[in-house]
């Protein structure tokens, strides 16, 4: 093989989705019956194919290796003699048996997924009227921004960012104040039906000191979980929006 | 008999999701459900019949109003979002999941031949896949199935509907073969290093 031909190569190597794969790439290549591979040809450029990859430090999957020895496998006993039975022609005895039966498996799924992916798809090709969105939200300057159910863990994320911000000298004091999850529970439904909807961070205030901070986000998870109120957000790491679950 | 297309294209209309055949019948008590079905039939057609750019399928096992699929550049023009598409691991991984589950990850990537581990979370975040339950084996691996939602996302009525795999017939043949010789069955597991 010449240096072209390496480069021909070079630039196909990432559509192979796995060695059954490059292996059905080298049989439409060398337009070869998938019933009756040639397994020295077939083993013989498969191997090339894995030097190319190497030579181009990619990682080379394990599974491509696996493929390499099943081939050098089954060439090294399609040169045994058969013994005593005639060749059969193509007999059920072919060590090529198992490959090709894998091979069909996924070829027949490789094109299964192409019909899907060639069918109308929703948000593609055919669009659903769009869900109204609650009375709200419409309010806020969100329009065109789909809301997220935001999970606790952006929750607890949020909630990092903020205790990050408090300055530390807020943990020399002692705090006196005498507080409760369910003042702050309180207080946090009054804000809301009184707003309609806040921020995480307007709920929180970055100017609280630590114990307030801590104590409002329990508020805020003990709410989630009586799903008294509800936290959305228009996209990943984006502003999470809290609203009152009345409905 | 003409008012009950007329109200069932209003429900139609004013539901989120697909509208099930049974929650048309619960809301059209008098009318019989051979009845309904018969008018959705007609429904169908006509906004067939007349090229509307609005169509009324059967999807996910209920009806709704989607926009034609030739139309969908105009759509697009307006929404000017663009729909995050999946890659082919992650569409092979599925149509292996669609036309094999329940199944279990390793026997998709036996078919795939290659590691499904990412795809596979991909298809669980975009809910085209979800956790069906747990084989009864040693390791209780997790068995996958498609969701409601594959079957929208793909304008699928059912499961069924799901075009018959091409090579089917062939593999079937092979795997008889397959069993009259128990030799070559275990070639995977003879020591390859």
């Amino acid at each position: 093989m010449n240096e072209e031909q390496t480069k021909d190569y070079a630039i196909k190597l990432d559509i192979f989705e796995g060695p059954l794969d490059l292996l059905l790439y080298l049989i439409k290549k060398n337009e070869i019956d998938i019933y009756n591979i040639p397994i020295a040809l077939i083993t013989e450029q498969y191997l090339h194919y894995l030097n190319m990859i190497k030579s181009l430090n990619l990682d080379l999957a394990g599974e491509y290796l696996v493929m390499a020895s099943t081939l050098i496998h089954i060439k090294s006993k399609m040169l045994l003699p058969v013994p005593e039975e005639p060749s059969d022609e193509e007999s059920e005895d072919d060590p090529r048996f198992e490959l090709i039966k894998q091979l069909l498996e996924y070829q027949t799924f490789k094109e299964a997924a192409a019909d899907l992916g060639k069918r109308p798809l929703l948000e593609r090709d055919v669009f659903v009227r769009s869900a109204p969105m609650p009375a709200e939200i419409e309010k806020q300057d969100t329009e065109e921004e789909e809301l997220i159910e935001v999970s606790i863990f952006e929750l607890i994320e949020a909630f990092h960012h903020l205790v990050s911000r408090i300055d530390n000298k807020e943990l020399l004091e002692i705090d006196l104040e005498k507080m409760s999850i369910t003042d702050i529970i309180n207080d946090v439904m009054e804000r809301l039906t009184r707003e309609k909807n806040l921020t995480f961070d307007e709920l929180i205030g970055v100017k609280r000191s630590r114990r307030n901070v801590i104590y409002t986000f329990l508020a805020i998870l003990e709410l989630i979980k009586l799903k008294m109120i509800k936290a959305y957000q228009t996209s990943v790491f984006g502003v999470i929006r809290v609203f009152p679950a009345v409905e | 008999m003409e008012n009950i297309k007329a109200i069932i294209e209003a429900l139609v209309l004013v539901s989120e999701a697909p509208l099930a055949l049974e929650k048309i019948c619960a809301v059209l008590t008098e009318v019989e459900k051979v009845q309904v079905k018969d008018a959705l039939d007609k429904l169908i057609a006509e906004y067939e019949e007349r090229k509307s750019g609005i169509c009324l399928q059967e999807v996910a096992g209920g009806y709704q109003f989607r926009t034609r699929a030739e139309l969908s550049n105009w759509v697009k023009k307006l929404k000017g979002s663009k729909p995050a598409s999946l890659s082919p691991a992650s569409l092979e991984t599925l149509a292996i999941v669609a036309y094999r589950q329940p199944i279990v990850k390793a026997e998709i990537e036996s078919i795939r031949g290659v590691d499904v581990s990412a795809p596979l979370r991909g298809l669980l975040d975009k809910k085209l896949v979800r956790i069906v339950g747990r084989k009864d084996v040693p390791g209780k691996p997790i068995i996958y199935g498609t969701t409601r939602k594959f079957l929208e996302v793909f304008n699928l009525k059912d499961l069924s509907e799901l075009p018959t795999l091409r090579e089917l017939k062939e593999l079937n043949q092979s795997q008889e073969i397959d069993e009259n010789i128990p030799s070559q069955e275990n070639i995977e597991d003879i020591p390859s290093s």
